[in-house]
């Protein structure tokens, strides 16, 4: 009687090699530095922090192989594939200045790892299996390089800057807009009250906060109404076109379509998703909702800060912003810069490149580690939200130019004379830069002097400058940023 | 009542309206006019002002051509555009004249 599971076949040999082998081990394709990256590739830059005694390579060949084909140990199924097609391959290693318990791997995913247009499964492959590596300390996703083939199965966004411009017949300047505050507690007449007096004094936007969604004190169906309100009387009574980004987020896709057919319904041209907590599959569907119904979509990037936050784990913000163009948004905040660290200022940049051209070239002095061909995707207008004011104005157009949401929530709701006001007090400032830009003055060395000359003609202005703090500009140029 | 870029500023003097063009030519951009008596959210399309000026060399041209429409039309809001042929798409727009208020 002899043995049915015997390994052993002609010759002796055994059938399959069983048992643990290195992942870096020559000939299993993880680790292969001769390896040419292709066009078809995604391509990553992994930050990996091994655990001690863990050598680079062994440690970039796991996170190569548990990310795509590989597993702890040999399997006898192994050989009924072909291996080699699917591998994910570390074909460099680079030190990282200043780091010698880090380092930066690169690693190719062939093509056929993917299914076509599904963000869901791009994160679950590369990103779903190995940040709980034993092996690896702490692990971050860089940058991740789409190649053009698989970037085109993706919508991107519904609409883009150039459709958000013709339909809201705005050209040359920044948009603006503001968050509804306080976040939480008014009633919809009231809430409707802060929206109407924003757009009427001359704001382009009015925002829900993220976490504005249908709560006992206010449910959607009676804001929407009330905002609706707020919206079609401003655009009356200023001849301009307005929008409330309504914020659609809810807890089941059914409920997420049934708000955004009651805002397109109600005559809304916009609608809001917190695009990371509801998830990429509902925020593809809501993207291509928005594209079929002609109504532009704003992403709020809530969450954001616990993926992208740690310098050593996570994934970085970059990969998070080009993940909201691609499936996609028509606005996706940014950051605002106008603080004091010198690197936000050059990776906010360069986010907003990946957001808004066309071609984005590798850079490492910028954070950019591999070129990005859009091959015509539309473009996502970045947003600038949070703390800025007047004095901020024309140092934000200095650095975004015109394709930019400039929000000045408390910038213009705390004006001391009221909203109205308050949105007035923006509207003149930026007309102001931007005739001044126009005009090829200055805005960094001339800012304030600019702002002074209008505020001679509206007193909004000239209350807003003296309620908040003037801003001394530096006088290097924009373009001399070094690292 | 409003009317987009720069209506919330004082009306621009020639010298000023010259600027923006020169801004509009030195970009590349190709200028054009629009009118209407009827402005308003519902109103994008503006009647064109014979047809944009592919040619444009000077600001001094533009500002002629606005001039005369202007005559031509005075109960009329006139309209300065550009146009980028590279983006393709509209890039300028700016309402440079408003019709004499009736006394």
């Amino acid at each position: 009687m002899g043995n049915q599971y015997v390994s052993r076949g002609k010759g002796g040999k055994a059938l399959f090699d069983a048992g643990v082998k290195e992942y870096s081990a020559a000939g299993r394709y993880y680790y292969d530095p001769d390896y040419v990256p292709k066009e078809t590739d995604v391509l990553a830059a992994f930050r990996i922090t091994p655990q001690e005694g863990v050598p680079w390579e062994e440690a970039a060949a796991a996170v190569a192989a548990e990310s795509s084909s590989g597993t702890w140990t040999t399997v006898w199924s192994d050989h009924l594939t072909d291996q080699e097609r699917y591998a994910g391959r570390t074909y460099r290693i680079e030190p990282i200045p200043g780091q010698d318990q880090q380092f930066m791997a690169y690693i190719a995913y062939p093509l056929d790892l993917f299914e076509e247009g599904s963000m869901p499964n791009l994160m679950s492959s590369i990103v779903g299996n190995v940040f709980g590596f034993k092996a690896i300390r702490a692990l971050r996703l860089e940058d991740l390089r789409i190649p053009a083939v698989l970037l085109k199965t993706f919508q991107g966004p519904p609409h883009g800057i150039v459709v958000e411009r013709d339909l809201l017949n705005k050209y040359g300047r920044p948009l603006l807009g503001a968050t509804m505050k306080p976040k939480l507690g008014l009633s919809a007449k009231n809430y409707g009250r802060v929206v109407y007096e924003a757009l009427r004094g001359g704001l382009d936007f009015t925002k829900d906060d993220e976490n504005i969604t249908s709560q006992p004190f206010m449910r959607w169906y009676d804001r929407a109404r009330f905002v609706m309100e707020a919206v079609h009387k401003a655009e009356a009574e200023t001849g301009e076109r307005k929008g409330h980004y309504l914020n659609v987020t809810a807890g089941d896709m059914e409920e997420m379509y049934r708000r955004a057919e009651d805002a397109k319904a109600l005559g809304s041209r916009i609608i809001m998703v917190d695009y990371l907590t509801v998830g990429f599959t509902a925020f593809a569907s809501l993207a291509k909702w928005c594209r079929q119904n002609g109504v532009l979509l704003h992403a709020h990037r809530a969450m954001h800060a616990v993926i992208d936050r740690q310098k050593n784990h996570g994934i970085h913000w970059r990969v998070l912003a080009k993940w909201a163009r691609i499936v996609g948004a028509d606005h996706v905040h940014n950051g605002t810069i106008v603080g004091k660290l010198e690197g936000d200022r050059i990776s906010t940049l360069a986010v907003a490149d990946l957001l808004r051209e066309d071609f984005v070239p590798a850079n490492k002095e910028r954070g950019i580690f591999f070129d990005q061909p859009w091959v015509s995707m539309a473009a996502t207008m970045p947003v600038a939200s949070g703390g800025i004011h007047v004095w901020h104005i024309p140092e934000l157009v200095a650095l975004f130019g015109d394709d930019v949401v400039l929000q000045f929530g408390g910038g213009t709701l705390g004006h001391p004379w009221g909203n109205a006001p308050g949105a007035t007090a923006n509207r003149v400032a930026l007309e102001a830069v931007i005739k001044a830009r126009n005009e090829g003055r200055d805005l960094l060395r001339e800012g304030p002097q600019i702002l002074k000359e209008a505020a001679r003609f509206s007193p909004a202005l000239q209350k807003a400058m003296e309620t908040w703090k003037e801003i001394k500009f530096e006088f290097e140029t924009v373009d001399s940023l070094d690292r | 009542m409003k009317f987009e870029t720069f209506s919330y500023l004082p009306q621009m003097s020639d010298a000023e309206i010259q600027q923006q063009l020169a801004y509009i030519i030195h970009n590349g951009w190709i200028p054009g006019i629009e009118y209407t008596r009827t402005p308003g959210p519902q109103n994008a399309y503006w009647t064109f002002w014979k047809l944009p000026f592919f040619n444009a060399e000077t600001p001094a041209e533009i500002l002629t051509e606005l001039q005369e429409c202007q005559r031509n039309n005075p109960d009329a809001y006139i309209k300065l555009t550009g146009y980028d042929n590279k983006r393709q798409c509209q890039v300028f727009s700016f309402v440079v004249y408003q019709p004499e208020k009736v006394a």
